[in-house]
């Protein structure tokens, strides 16, 4: 097996031992939703405005977890150590993979907790969104990746992780509130084609370029 | 025997304004003991960092070459060995895990025997399956020795060897060092005595100021 | 010197044919312009909105250019240039939000409506705002250029999505959005030759005025580096 992948075993391995990020994201995950619960109060709201919220639920816990993967190599001083064992490609092959499976598994949490608990969010045409789903993870795995790679380097890493995504993030985020009401509106996979093809545009070109931009930045 | 040599050409380092050293040219090849002596801040491990391809220099370049040919940077990292008091390895895991997924990153087949031989040499056998957050800081710079030596290096770099070390330790570390040198390059970086007593030849980092 | 003075007057030109030439039905002296249907007098903005907003794009596209630049030289005026267009295109970028709010208002009755053209630009106001907090946050010169520029080319290939893609996508109230039947793209809005040609000097004056300051701006920050560095 490649390389990448044993740093994303390596990873793996590290959370399920420590289960911090297990943890504290299920919570902040939870504590996201409720906050938005308790402040609709007995309100009814629009199936859009719950699908908006959905993606405002997947952004935040994205801001929360994603970043853990570079920031704790850089914090603890094993940065160096992966360094001397492996290329550039192959860390941030593992740290994407990494985040890739992490965004998943919340993001399904999170989608059946909110399929749950908010009524509105009803979807008619659930093979476009669980399409939108899939890519959409892949996109905001590749960006959170990329600028947790770089808010690593620098100081006070806190508030500049969301701070530095949000623009990044925003064409993603806005096509996938789309996609998401037009699979509550039940239209076709066929004719969403253009929005698909964007976000797949999307996932490629910060594919492609996060993968040639990160040398520069593992490099001091 | 193997045909790898390390070479550094008018290698100058500055940290922002601040020069490091310039200027400095070395050539090692084969094997042996080698040293780099300076006290404390005159960038011994600043210059063994660039050496071992971590960071780039400010101006001049390093070149890595085995059989000839050099070695890109990107593969560079199966040829070197590192020990630094900088070095961190993964307190979650045990001696025999972290061994392991070097390895595996390393992309090499760990060679258990050889795994073995060195967690005996360096009195850590009966601590194999210990997490590393156990280990006193003597027992994890000892770890760091097989960190530095399982894959087979050509090349190893000890910045401050014996840091940490307890005189029962140093031998230990003395003795798998004069081993290892019979056919590999074993450059030193310490102002210890001691240490610098096994170099052949030893370069003076204050003299490149 | 001259052409400093030059730019000054068409500057100038441009200011009081913008605000002060009037709008009537049928334009017989050379200096009126056509009315169009319900725009009126606000149509005038044109000439200050635009070429702002397109020099924030300029600015955007220097600074990451320059950074692409740095990461093949590491040569740190490269990253004084880069940094420049940003404060620029950061300042453009503000006006050009402005007096799109103020268009905004006499058009369509509100200052903001999260149109997809008003959606880009606060998406750039926010790419460099985020880009300053970055290069706040990294105290190494070197460092903060390599991670800025990185930056910029990343928020660079997000652009695109912005400015071409969303307002095909999405329906807006800007001339040229999907569902707009009134009144045509930006640029072709029925200008005549009047107004069109008091639309491309202030294009073409922005423009000197933007390489203008620049150029004060990155040679001024090459000199304070310089100075801080002889004095640490």
């Amino acid at each position: 097996m490649q390389p990448f992948y044993h740093i994303f075993k390596k990873d793996l391995s590290s959370e399920l031992r420590t289960r911090y990020a297990v943890n504290s994201l299920v919570m902040f995950i939870l504590i996201t939703i409720s906050v938005i619960l308790f402040s609709i109060g007995t309100e009814t709201i629009s199936d859009y405005l719950a699908g908006g919220l959905f993606w405002v639920v997947v952004f935040f816990s994205a801001m929360s977890g994603l970043s853990r993967t570079f920031v704790s190599e850089e914090e603890r001083g094993t940065a160096m150590t992966l360094k001397l064992i492996a290329s550039p490609a192959s860390v941030f092959g593992g740290k994407l993979f990494f985040n890739i499976v992490l965004v998943f598994s919340m993001n399904v949490f999170v989608l059946v907790l909110y399929s749950i608990l908010f009524d509105a969010f009803v979807l008619k045409n659930l093979v476009l969104f669980l399409t939108a789903f899939l890519l959409g993870n892949i996109g905001i795995a590749a960006a959170s990746t990329i600028i947790a790679a770089i808010i690593s380097k620098a100081g006070s890493k806190g508030t500049l992780y969301p701070v530095l995504s949000f623009p990044i993030l925003l064409p993603l985020i806005l096509i996938l509130i789309e996609l998401t009401k037009l699979s509550m509106d039940g239209v076709g996979l066929d004719e969403a084609f253009v929005e698909i093809a964007v976000l797949f545009c999307y996932d490629v070109i910060m594919f492609s370029v996060s993968f040639l931009l990160f040398d520069f930045i593992w490099k001091d | 025997m193997n045909n790898f040599s390390v070479a550094a050409e008018s290698v100058t380092k500055f940290f922002g304004r601040r020069l490091i050293f310039k200027n400095i040219n070395l050539a090692y090849e084969n094997s042996g003991i080698y040293g780099i002596a300076g006290p404390n801040g005159s960038g011994k491990s600043t210059l063994v960092k660039i050496l071992s391809g971590l960071i780039a220099p400010s101006k001049g370049r390093v070149i890595h070459s085995v059989d000839g040919k050099n070695i890109e940077p990107e593969k560079l990292h199966n040829y070197t060995g590192f020990v630094s008091p900088y070095l961190v390895l993964y307190d979650e895991f045990s001696a025999e895990e972290n061994i392991l997924f070097f390895s595996k990153i390393r992309g090499i087949n760990l060679d258990k025997g050889k795994s073995n031989f060195f967690l005996n040499e360096l009195g850590l056998y009966e601590r194999k399956d210990d997490m590393l957050k156990t280990y006193s800081s003597g027992m994890k710079q000892r770890m760091k020795f097989i960190f530095a030596l399982v894959h087979s290096p050509f090349f190893v770099i000890l910045d401050e060897p014996t840091s940490n070390l307890d005189n029962e330790g140093k031998d230990k570390v003395y003795r798998l060092i004069e081993n290892y040198s019979g056919s590999n390059i074993v450059l030193i970086a310490s102002n210890e005595e001691n240490d610098l007593r096994l170099c052949k030849n030893v370069v003076e980092l204050t003299n490149y100021k | 010197m001259l052409w400093k003075i030059a730019l000054f007057i068409l500057i100038c030109f441009i200011s009081i044919a913008g605000i002060a030439f009037p709008i009537v039905e049928n334009p017989s002296a050379w200096y009126e312009f056509p009315l169009i249907t319900g725009l009126g007098e606000n149509a005038k903005i044109i000439f200050f909105h635009v070429p702002t907003a397109w020099i924030t794009v300029l600015a955007f596209f220097m600074s990451t250019i320059y950074g692409i630049k740095y990461l093949r030289k590491k040569d740190l005026d490269d990253d004084a240039k880069a940094y420049t267009a940003a404060q620029l295109g950061m300042i453009f970028c503000i006006l050009a939000t402005v007096t799109g709010a103020v268009w905004s208002k006499f058009a369509w009755g509100s200052f903001w409506s999260w149109d997809p053209r008003q959606t880009s630009i606060f998406a750039l106001m926010l790419i460099y705002g985020a880009l300053f907090v970055l290069r706040s946050a990294i105290e190494q010169d070197e460092k903060r250029a390599v991670l800025s520029s990185v930056y910029s080319i990343i928020a660079f290939v997000t652009v695109p999505f912005f400015i071409f893609i969303m307002p095909r996508i999405m329906k807006g109230l800007h001339p040229g959005s999907a569902d707009d039947n009134t009144a045509g793209p930006v640029v072709n809005f029925k200008m005549d030759s009047n107004m069109y040609l008091i639309f491309v000097l202030s294009l073409i004056g922005f423009t000197i005025l933007y390489f203008w300051m620049w150029r004060v701006g990155y040679r001024l920050q090459i000199l304070k580096d310089k100075l801080e560095k002889q004095f640490s």
